[in-house]
């Protein structure tokens, strides 16, 4: 076992360990905590796996952005929601995810090319980013058009919240939207 | 040498059914966007191990894209919650039944 494969199997504990103690909390900031350890061991699994530059990008976009945008909606409920428990079909859930596993499971070890190990190989910042828009540049536009449809979205279903709770003031609550358009732009940066 | 090609898509499918059983047994909504993160994080997984394994550099190509699709669901979707929690004052779906005549 090469000192790659010890930083795997360390990796992949990690971020099964924490994922599981995710999905398990009731309270849902107690969830986003482990799983910004899940995120982390994820952007090291991808800098494991010759990515760099995904891997700063997992970091600022996943554990960065989201994870603060969910926490920041946790605050933004006034009264903190009662602890909700699970489902009581939690059970056959849990059971059909299980299947699932030993499905995908199967089918990774009948495939003959599972077993073949994986030689290391960084693909360089510069050379994705001349990659990505020299051959996919169209998908970048369309990706930047799915971002700003989300950030009119965004910006609407706030005003109409807003204009609810101020139904007297005529008015339109800026402050509300706007810190949800500025972690909109932050998400949309890289 | 790091590791076989195996091992990475059983620790991807190993979180995509843990997020796929918070996704489907929470009775709270913003777990429930969690559960779909990590989903996608799993996907994630599997690309980037599936362009280490062939050297196409069109799997990280996928995974900027499900970071972007990412971060503009978990906004859209948060902010409906919020939405939802400002009419009915509850994040259970069980209590979104002001359809009922």
């Amino acid at each position: 076992m090469t000192l790659f494969a010890l930083i795997f199997y360390l990796l992949a504990a990690l971020i099964l360990i924490s994922t599981l103690l995710a999905i398990t909390r009731r309270q849902p900031v107690h969830a986003v905590l482990y799983l910004i350890i899940a995120f982390l061991g994820t952007a090291a699994l991808f800098f494991l796996l010759g990515a760099p530059l995904l891997a700063a990008f997992v970091v600022i976009v996943y554990a960065g952005a989201i994870m603060v945008l969910i926490l920041f909606v946790i605050m933004l409920f006034q009264r903190f929601p009662r602890e909700l428990g699970l489902l009581p079909q939690w059970g056959p859930a849990t059971f059909l995810g299980i299947i699932f596993l030993a499905v995908a499971a199967a089918m990774v070890f009948k495939d003959p090319g599972s077993g073949i190990i994986l030689q290391g190989a960084v693909a360089k910042p510069r050379d994705f980013g001349l990659f990505l828009f020299d051959r996919y540049w169209l998908a970048i536009e369309i990706v930047s058009i799915l971002l700003l449809v989300a950030l009119v979205a965004v910006i609407r279903l706030g005003k109409k919240m807003g204009a609810a709770d101020h139904e007297a003031e005529s008015s339109p609550p800026i402050c509300q939207t706007g810190v949800r358009r500025d972690s909109q732009n932050r998400e949309a940066h890289p | 040498m790091i590791v076989p090609f195996g091992h990475i898509f059983i620790l991807a499918g190993l979180i995509f059914a843990m997020g796929l059983i918070c996704l489907v047994a929470h009775r709270n909504l913003i777990m429930t966007l969690i559960g779909v993160e990590v989903m996608m994080n799993a996907a994630a997984i599997a690309f980037i191990a599936s362009s280490l394994r062939w050297k196409l550099m069109e799997g990280q190509v996928f995974v900027l894209f499900i970071l972007a699709v990412a971060a503009a669901e978990v906004s859209v979707g948060l902010a409906l919650v919020v939405s939802m929690y400002r009419r009915t004052g509850s994040i259970d779906p069980d209590h979104y039944d002001i359809l009922k005549g």
